[in-house]
């Protein structure tokens, strides 16, 4: 009995030897296995459209394609990309990219400010203005479009009471998407605003600045990073957004929720050329910063290795 | 950095700009293609564009048409710009009840809306809709008169609306895939077919053709029956592959699916595509509908609305649209220049035995909340 | 000019719309036809129906959430472990499909599922038509979605840790797993915890997937809400306003829970 358990003992033991050598070996190229397989998980449905984007597509008797069918390959075409803009997605796209950058830019300005503001508050009333401005980021958006709506609807009915002017639907995307972007730029703000010294601000003042202009010269240029990253969330949440786009307007459609009306209930589908060209400048700019990012940081190592070898 | 913002600033302007120009330069061009390039010149037997050598004079301005999605020939929206000088904003909808809510927010500014036989009846009790004036629109004569009786039911005097596409709700199936009889709704509860049922996303739509199943009324106001269909959907469940609208064309065209709840239009255009499928109305009787047209009280181009009637309704151009919607005109003198291929096709124009057994929808006043209840259980059944 | 002013832009903003369209939700709740009454509050509340689409809702939420987890700690780990230049590079990997389109990105897969795989395997039924399948479906995708929220924060929080910290570990002669669950995972707790915050809370209330994965005839909560306020009757409104208000609760609640794990506020969750 007692041999066979340490039989069973020196077994484990060696097999648990074994298993942490083949392990050892494996891992790192397990690793590597595990994320490529994480990696085409993400890109698979991505993948998947440009390829189909050079499908044929064939167009029924009244000339109507439907893109939906992405089972069949039918041949190899560029056609798909000379159809891409049609008046519709030419001007879903255009009015996206305006909302978003205007949008964004007033949220910048805005948020800044308020930024700059809450930071002299007393600590009671920041802290009740910080809590009341996270509601659009704890906010389920689905909630923050629906109050849209019924804003817009009623101060449209009061407007059509007084005189029948209506709420334009670009208005009403941009006072959304200004909404629910400045939380972002307050907070990206506020950490450089607490770096940042006061004193800058003084000795501008100090040297005869007026209060805007020790503003514009001294304290803004030292926030800039913060206001950057600030504007390029706020841009992304707008780009992004549906749910709130969806809700809030009446007429006009972002790109967002123009796709939502081709696919869940269109029987066209979206052209997967669309796909390619919003997809392929994303990956080149995001590529593109990164390469720059890191050329900057090989500079920032040489450098730092040069004064090292100094001090040697 | 502030380079880049300069350049972010720039671009913001050009994005401005480019945005001025579209929109002076777009005004002559329509909104809504999807189609590739404009096709041929339908059969015409005459020159002109219209049937009565129309001429529309310039009225100007904007038009907002608020239509479903696929209801227009889209080359006739450019034509009825280029003749009055009117610039159309076409926007699409998906439900009846979308049109409801987009209507009756305080601040719509649609001129011209294409909702069906029992919205409009409601819209009339909530005084919502204009009459219309009839000495604009001279071309309402080729409407068949068999129509107006019908659409009388829900508009009496056809003071509202002008009758646009009707039609039936039906089955569509495909011959390869479904080997039993298709002559009652009951197959939609076939185990056989699991997974390969699509039904109609519309409350009346597909609680009404349950309550027709169950041999109940389809205008019934009665709770428990109500509650019989809601029951009978829930079973259905795990039958189903989803609840769509024009996104089940593309599936059954493809034999995706094997069986759909569908409205007689897109069926003949699923046919057309694929030959394998065929369209029954179901024995037990179903629900024949009208879409209208009609003129919201807010309408802003009032005479732009009026002539669009007019245009839509002259029998060259209903017949251009018919053909390419694949819905059934209620116009006569469009009906008299279609060819055989429409008009004997049973599904297009549907027998007078069939009719006989079909219903118009009506306005169920607050009983249509025991609907929505009722559907939002079905909804959340899966 | 006190630099205290240039808030009041904000504040006024902030009120008018922030603070004020919020209380629309509950006028409609509470308000009929001009009428304050809360019977259809509380029908709306006491009907089962609402409870459990809310509570197929948070299963479906937490299941999205724990695999989110379970699949994006090891990709964050590793790429924190690998050399930072290496890092950086393949981390933007993982972060450009957040980039990309949300409704799209969902498209990509509806399509994928009803048309692309029943073609290229040649199998007759897709996974939505299976019984049970479109719930597999939906949170396939949600999975999908959301994967690249749940790494982002547990990629800065495990890059950022003082890596002496482990070496010291591993003299001290912990092994590596020790190591790891005495040492790391509760060091990356803020990370987990953001991570968490920022898959759950958008998937209880995400209606974009299961509508368009699951062809209609899929609803969780968002779906029920988004129904109700399309649903053409006025009475809509109010049953749309009180499952809104109900879901503010049970998001307010679990921000608060989250919060209490995170002590040291370096997450993104906030209140």
């Amino acid at each position: 009995m007692k041999q066979i358990a340490s039989f069973f003992r020196k077994f484990l033991k060696g097999f648990g030897s074994i298993s942490r050598i083949v392990w050892k070996q494996i891992k790192g190229p397990m690793k590597y296995f595990y994320l490529g397989l994480m990696i085409l998980f993400l890109y698979l449905p991505i993948i998947y459209l440009i390829i189909y984007s050079f499908n044929v597509f064939p167009a029924n008797r009244r000339g109507v394609i439907s893109y939906k069918n992405l089972g069949k390959w039918n041949g190899f075409t560029f056609d798909n990309y000379g159809k891409v803009f049609t008046n519709k997605t030419k001007e879903a796209v255009l009015l996206t990219l305006e909302i978003a950058f205007a949008s964004s830019i007033v949220a910048t300005i805005l948020g800044t400010a308020a930024a700059i503001g809450i930071m002299l508050m007393k600590k009671r009333t920041r802290t009740a203005v910080l809590s009341v401005s996270q509601l659009p980021m704890v906010n389920p958006d689905l909630v923050t479009g629906i109050t849209f709506m019924m804003l817009f609807e009623f101060v449209s009915m009061l407007l059509a009471k007084l005189g029948g002017a209506r709420v334009n639907d670009f208005l009403r995307l941009m006072i959304a998407h200004i909404s629910f972007s400045v939380p972002y730029v307050i907070f990206s703000v506020t950490p450089r605003l607490k770096q940042s010294s006061d004193m800058l601000y003084e000795a501008a003042l100090d040297l005869g600045c007026s209060p805007l202009k020790a503003l514009w010269k001294a304290v803004i240029p030292d926030i800039m990073p913060g206001i950057t990253s600030g504007f390029i969330m706020a841009l992304t949440m707008s780009l992004d957004d549906f749910v709130v786009s969806y809700f809030a307007t009446d007429k006009l459609q972002t790109l967002s929720v123009l796709i939502y009306a081709d696919t869940a209930h269109g029987n066209i589908g979206v052209n997967p050329a669309l796909a390619t060209i919003i997809f392929i400048p994303l990956v080149a700019m995001l590529v593109g910063v990164n390469v720059r990012r890191l050329a900057k940081e090989r500079e920032y190592e040489i450098q730092n290795k040069k004064v090292k070898m100094k001090k040697v | 950095m502030k380079k880049w913002l300069c350049l972010l600033l720039a671009a913001v302007m050009l994005l401005g700009l480019a945005a001025c120009e579209k929109k002076g330069r777009d005004s002559d061009k329509e909104n809504n293609a999807e189609t590739v390039e404009p096709a041929p010149e339908p059969s015409g037997d005459d020159d002109g564009i219209f049937a009565d050598g129309d001429q529309y004079s310039f009225i100007g301005g904007e038009l907002n048409v608020l239509n479903w999605g696929e209801y227009i020939d889209p080359e006739l929206i450019e034509i009825f710009e280029k003749e009055t000088g009117v610039t159309v904003n076409y926007i699409e909808m998906t439900s009846n009840e979308e049109m409801l809510i987009k209507m009756r927010s305080s601040d719509s500014s649609y001129d011209l809306c294409f909702p069906s036989d029992y919205i409009i009846e409601q819209m009339i009790r909530e005084d919502m809709l204009q009459p219309l004036d009839y000495s604009k629109i001279p071309n309402v004569k080729n409407i068949d008169p068999k129509m107006t009786e019908i659409t009388n039911v829900f508009d009496p005097g056809n003071k509202y609306s002008v009758p646009y596409m009707w039609g039936t709700v039906g089955i569509l199936y495909n011959t390869k895939k479904v080997d039993d009889p298709v002559t009652s709704w009951g197959i939609l509860w076939n185990e056989k077919y699991a997974g390969k049922i699509w039904m109609y996303d519309s409350v009346r739509d597909t609680i009404g053709i349950t309550l027709k199943y169950l041999g109940y009324d389809l205008n019934t106001r009665s709770e428990a029956e109500v509650a019989a269909a809601r029951d009978k959907l829930i079973e259905q469940a795990p039958l189903r592959k989803g609840f769509g609208t024009d996104n089940m064309k593309t599936s059954m065209v493809n034999g995706k699916a094997a069986i759909a709840v569908i409205y007689s239009g897109d069926a003949f255009a699923c046919i057309e595509e694929n030959p394998d499928l065929a369209y029954v109305v179901p024995e037990e009787g179903s629900n024949v509908w009208f879409d209208n047209v009609i003129i919201p009280k807010s309408a802003q181009n009032i005479e732009a609305a009026h002539a669009f009637i007019n245009f839509l309704n002259d029998g060259k151009i209903a017949a251009r649209n018919t053909e390419y919607i694949c819905y059934s005109t209620p116009n006569k003198a469009a009906m008299d220049r279609l060819d055989a291929y429409f008009t004997e096709n049973e599904t297009y124009n549907p027998p007078a035995e069939v009719l006989a057994r079909c219903e118009v929808f009506h306005d169920l006043g607050d009983f249509v909340e025991v609907f929505n209840a009722a559907w939002s259980k079905i909804k959340s059944s899966n | 000019m006190k630099r205290k002013f240039f808030a009041y832009p904000y504040i006024v903003w902030m009120i008018l719309f922030i603070a004020v369209p919020m209380l629309f939700i509950f006028y409609y709740a509470f308000n009929v036809d001009g009428t304050w009454t809360t019977e259809r509050f509380l029908s709306t509340i006491s009907d089962k129906d609402t409870w459990s689409v809310l509570w197929r809702s948070i299963v479906m939420a937490f299941e999205t959430t724990a695999i989110c987890l379970l699949l994006g700690y090891p990709i964050a780990y590793i790429l924190s472990n690998m050399k930072k230049s290496v890092a950086g590079f393949i981390s933007i990997l993982f972060f450009v499909p957040m980039w990309m389109n949300f409704v799209l990105r969902t498209y990509a897969w509806s399509a994928i599922i009803e048309y692309a795989i029943p073609d290229l395997f040649h199998v007759e039924n897709t996974l939505t038509d299976l019984p049970g399948g479109k719930t597999i479906a939906v949170l396939l995708v949600m999975v999908y979605d959301f994967l690249p929220f749940m790494i982002m924060p547990l990629y800065n929080t495990l890059s950022k840790m003082d890596k002496s910290l482990i070496e010291a570990s591993r003299d001290l002669g912990a092994d590596g797993l020790t190591t790891f669950l005495r040492v790391v995972l509760p060091l990356s707790v803020p990370g987990i915890v953001s991570g968490i915050t920022m898959v759950f809370v958008p998937s209880i209330t995400a209606f974009t997937v299961p509508e368009l994965i699951g062809n209609g005839d899929y609803s969780l909560y968002g779906n029920k809400i988004e129904q109700a306020f399309k649903s053409g009757n006025i009475s809509g409104y109010s049953v749309g306003s009180t499952l809104s208000i109900v879901l503010l609760i049970l998001v307010i609640i679990s921000t608060v829970i989250m919060n209490r794990f995170d002590k040291d506020k370096e997450g993104g969750s906030i209140l």
